[in-house]
C-alpha cells in the first residue's frame, strides 16, 4: 500500500469513512437489502419453504388485494392517518403550552418537571395493550372495554360542552377541545419528548430579547408571540415529524399489518400494506413539512 | 401650591393603585399556574398511585364502595401473585442486563457513527447521512417481513452455505437479531441517536482534536481518549432513552423473540396469563373452565403493571434530573 503517498485530505476521508463503516456496513444488510426485499415481496406471493422462502412474481395483485379486497384496511388506513393528522395539533399545542408553564420560574418547578417527563418513560405499548386486554376479558366485548375506558379516565364533560356551547365557537371546535379533554391522559402520554424538545428550545432563547421587549412596554402576551413563538418556531416542525413517526409504533395499522404477516402468513400482501402505509405517512409528512417550513422563522 | 401638592398625592395614588394591580395579576397568574400543574400532574400520576393502592389491596375490598385509593385491608398477596405469574425475579435480572448490554451497544456504534458524520468528510458522506435521516422516517414495519426471514435464515452473502454448504441459522428466540442491530447502528430508533451524537459533536470546539492530533495521537486515540470524554453529555441522552425504549420496546422484541424472557413481552401477555394461572395459585383446581374473579384478575394485572415499570421508575428518581439538561446540553436543538 502507498499510505504514505495520500494526501492528508485522502487520508482523513479515509479514517472518516471507518468510523462510519459499522453503520454502513448495517445499513447495507439490515436497511437497504430488507427494504428493496419488501418492495419485491409486495409484488410477489411469498411461500415459506423449509430453509427458505420461494416468491412468485404476481405484479400488483397485492396491492390490489389490499385496496379493494381486503374488507378493512382501506377504513383502518384512513382511520389511523385520520387519527394521526387530528391528534398533532392537540399534542402540539399541549406541549408547547406545558414547556411554556415550566419554563417559568416557581417553587416546585424541579418535581412538576420530573412529572411531566415521567410519560416518556412510561409511555409502553406493552402497558397499553395489557391495560384495555384486561378490560376486554374483563368486560367480554372491546366495545364495552373501551367505553369503560373512557368512564375510568372519567371526567363528565357535559359542563365543558355547556360553557363552550354558548360562547359561539363553531361546532367542530368544541368537538375538537372536548375530545382533547377526555383523551387528556393519551395527550399527556404522547407529549413527554415534545415538551422536552420545547423546553430546550424555550432556555435557548436569549434572554436579553425580553428585557429588551419588557423594556419597551410589551407585555407578556405581546411577548410570547412576538419572541417566543418565532424563536421556538422551527422546533414546531421537528416536533410534528417526531409526533408522526412516534405515531407508527402503536397505530392499528402496524397492528393490522403485523397480523397479516404472522397470523395469516400471508407476507407479501403484509409488505403491500406497508408500502401503502409509508406511502400514505410519506405524502402526510411532505405536505405537512412544506406548509410548516414556510411559516418558520430561522433565528440565524 | 395647592395644586401642586393634589398632584403628586393623585399621582402617589396612582402609583399605588398600579403596584396593587400588578401584584394581583402576579398572584392571580401564580394560581393560575399552580392550579394548572397540579391538575395535569395529578393526571399524569393518577394511573400510579390506582396501581400502588391495587397492588397492596385485599381481595375483599374490591367490591367496598367507600374506598378511594387508601385500602382497608391492606395486602401483599397481590405482589405475591403477580411475582409468580410473570416469574418476575429471573425475567427482570435477564432484562435488565440484556438492556443495559443494548444500551452500551448502541451508544458505542451511534457515537462513532456520530462522530465520523460531524468531524470528517469523504465522497457521499452528505448523502449518506441523508440516508441515517431516512432511516429515521421509514416506519418499522416496512422492513419487518424481510428483516424476519434474513434472521429466520441468517447467513450474509451466503458466506455459511459456501463454506459449510448448509442453509443459513435460524436466529430467532435468541440475542442476536438485537445484538447485530444494535452494534451496527441500526436497531431501535438507532439513527435519532446518530443525529443526537453528529449534533453534539458537530458543537465541540475543532481546536480540542487539532491540539491532539499535533501531539502525537492518532485519529482513533483522539475520538476514544479526547473526544469520548468530552461527549458525556450526549452519551448520557442516548444511553437514558436507548435504556427506557429498549425496555419499553415490544415491536422488535415480539418480532425476534415471541417466546422470550423480557418484562416487555411478559407484560403484553399478562391479562392472558394472569386469567390462565390465577385459579391454579388460589388453590381453586387446575380445571380449565375455572376462572377467577375478573375484578380480581385486572387487581393481579394493575399489580403486574407496576412490578414492570417500577425499576425505571426507581431508575428516574436518580436520574430524572439529566434528562432536560442533557437535551439543553446536548444540542439537539440548535
Amino acid at each position: 500500500m502507498n499510505v504514505k503517498k495520500m494526501t492528508l485530505m485522502q487520508k482523513r476521508a479515509l479514517v472518516g469513512l471507518s468510523f462510519v463503516l459499522p453503520w454502513l456496513l448495517g445499513f447495507i444488510f439490515l436497511f437497504a437489502t430488507p427494504l428493496l426485499q419488501s418492495v419485491q415481496f409486495s409484488m410477489s406471493k411469498l411461500s415459506v419453504a423449509p430453509g427458505g422462502y420461494s416468491l412468485d412474481f404476481i405484479g400488483l395483485e397485492n396491492f390490489k388485494q389490499a385496496l379493494y379486497v381486503d374488507a378493512n384496511f382501506n377504513r383502518i388506513l384512513t382511520e389511523s392517518v385520520a387519527t394521526m393528522v387530528w391528534n398533532v395539533p392537540m399534542i402540539l399545542f399541549f406541549s408547547l403550552f406545558s414547556a411554556v408553564m415550566l419554563n417559568q420560574h416557581f417553587k416546585g418547578r424541579t418535581a412538576a418537571r420530573a412529572i411531566f417527563f415521567l410519560p416518556v418513560i412510561l409511555a409502553s405499548g406493552a402497558i397499553a395493550s395489557a391495560e384495555t386486554a384486561g378490560l376486554i376479558s374483563m368486560t367480554g366485548s372491546s366495545e364495552v372495554a373501551k367505553e369503560l375506558g373512557q368512564m375510568q379516565s372519567g371526567f363528565d364533560t357535559m359542563g365543558l360542552v355547556m360553557m363552550l356551547d354558548s360562547t359561539g365557537f363553531p361546532e367542530w371546535f368544541i368537538d375538537y377541545i372536548v375530545d382533547g379533554t377526555v383523551r387528556i391522559y393519551e395527550i399527556i402520554r404522547s407529549s413527554g419528548v415534545q415538551i422536552l424538545i420545547f423546553l430546550a428550545a424555550l432556555q435557548s432563547v436569549p434572554p436579553a430579547m425580553y428585557e429588551v421587549a419588557k423594556m419597551e412596554g410589551a407585555t407578556g402576551y405581546e411577548s410570547f408571540w412576538k419572541i417566543t413563538f418565532p424563536m421556538v418556531s422551527p422546533l414546531i416542525l421537528t416536533n410534528i415529524i417526531y409526533t408522526i413517526i412516534d405515531s407508527f409504533t402503536n397505530s392499528p395499522v402496524t397492528q393490522t399489518i403485523y397480523e397479516t404477516a404472522f397470523s395469516s402468513q400471508d407476507f407479501g400482501l403484509s409488505a403491500a400494506m406497508s408500502w401503502l402505509y409509508t406511502l400514505v405517512v410519506a405524502i402526510v409528512l411532505v405536505v405537512i413539512g412544506v406548509l410548516v417550513s414556510r411559516k418558520v422563522f430561522y433565528y440565524n | 401650591m395647592d395644586i401642586g401638592k393634589s398632584m403628586k398625592s393623585n399621582e402617589m395614588f396612582v402609583y399605588k393603585l398600579n403596584k396593587t394591580r400588578n401584584k394581583a395579576v402576579d398572584w392571580l397568574w401564580k394560581l393560575v399556574l399552580y392550579m394548572l400543574v397540579s391538575g395535569i400532574s395529578f393526571v399524569i400520576l393518577y394511573p400510579l398511585f390506582r396501581r400502588v393502592s391495587m397492588a397492596f389491596k385485599d381481595p375483599s375490598d374490591i367490591y367496598n364502595p367507600t374506598i378511594y385509593m387508601v385500602p382497608v385491608h391492606f395486602t401483599l398477596d397481590n405482589l405475591k401473585h403477580a411475582m409468580e405469574v410473570m416469574n418476575y425475579f429471573p425475567i427482570l435480572g435477564n432484562t435488565l442486563v440484556f438492556v443495559a448490554a443494548m444500551t452500551l451497544l448502541q451508544a458505542g456504534s451511534c457515537a462513532l457513527a456520530g462522530y465520523g458524520f460531524a468531524r470528517y468528510v469523504f465522497p457521499g458522506s452528505n448523502l449518506l447521512f441523508m440516508l441515517v435521516v431516512l432511516t429515521i422516517l421509514i416506519p418499522v414495519n416496512t422492513l419487518m417481513v424481510p428483516m424476519y426471514l434474513h434472521f429466520r435464515n441468517f447467513d450474509v452473502l451466503n458466506i455459511l452455505s459456501l463454506f459449510t454448504g448448509k442453509d443459513g441459522v435460524n436466529l430467532l428466540n435468541t440475542y442476536w437479531p438485537f445484538v447485530i442491530t444494535s452494534a451496527t447502528a441500526n436497531g431501535l430508533k438507532s439513527g435519532l441517536y446518530i443525529y443526537i451524537f453528529r449534533q453534539f459533536f458537530k458543537g465541540l470546539p475543532k481546536e480540542i482534536e487539532e491540539a491532539a492530533l499535533i501531539d502525537g495521537a492518532g485519529f482513533y486515540k483522539t475520538f476514544l481518549r479526547i473526544m469520548m470524554p468530552n461527549a458525556i453529555p450526549a452519551i448520557m441522552t442516548v444511553m437514558l432513552f436507548a435504556f427506557v425504549w429498549q425496555y419499553n420496546d415490544t415491536f422488535y422484541s415480539s418480532l425476534f423473540m415471541s417466546g422470550g424472557d423480557l418484562i416487555s413481552i411478559k407484560i403484553a401477555s399478562l391479562p392472558a396469563d394472569v386469567n390462565q394461572f390465577l385459579p391454579g395459585i388460589l388453590g381453586l383446581g387446575s380445571n380449565a373452565e375455572m376462572r377467577a374473579d375478573p375484578n380480581h384478575v385486572a387487581m393481579i394485572v394493575d399489580t403486574g403493571i407496576l412490578l414492570a415499570i417500577a425499576p425505571l421508575i426507581l431508575m428516574y428518581l436518580f436520574v430524572q434530573r439529566y434528562f432536560v439538561e442533557s437535551v439543553e446540553r446536548t444540542g439537539v436543538v440548535g
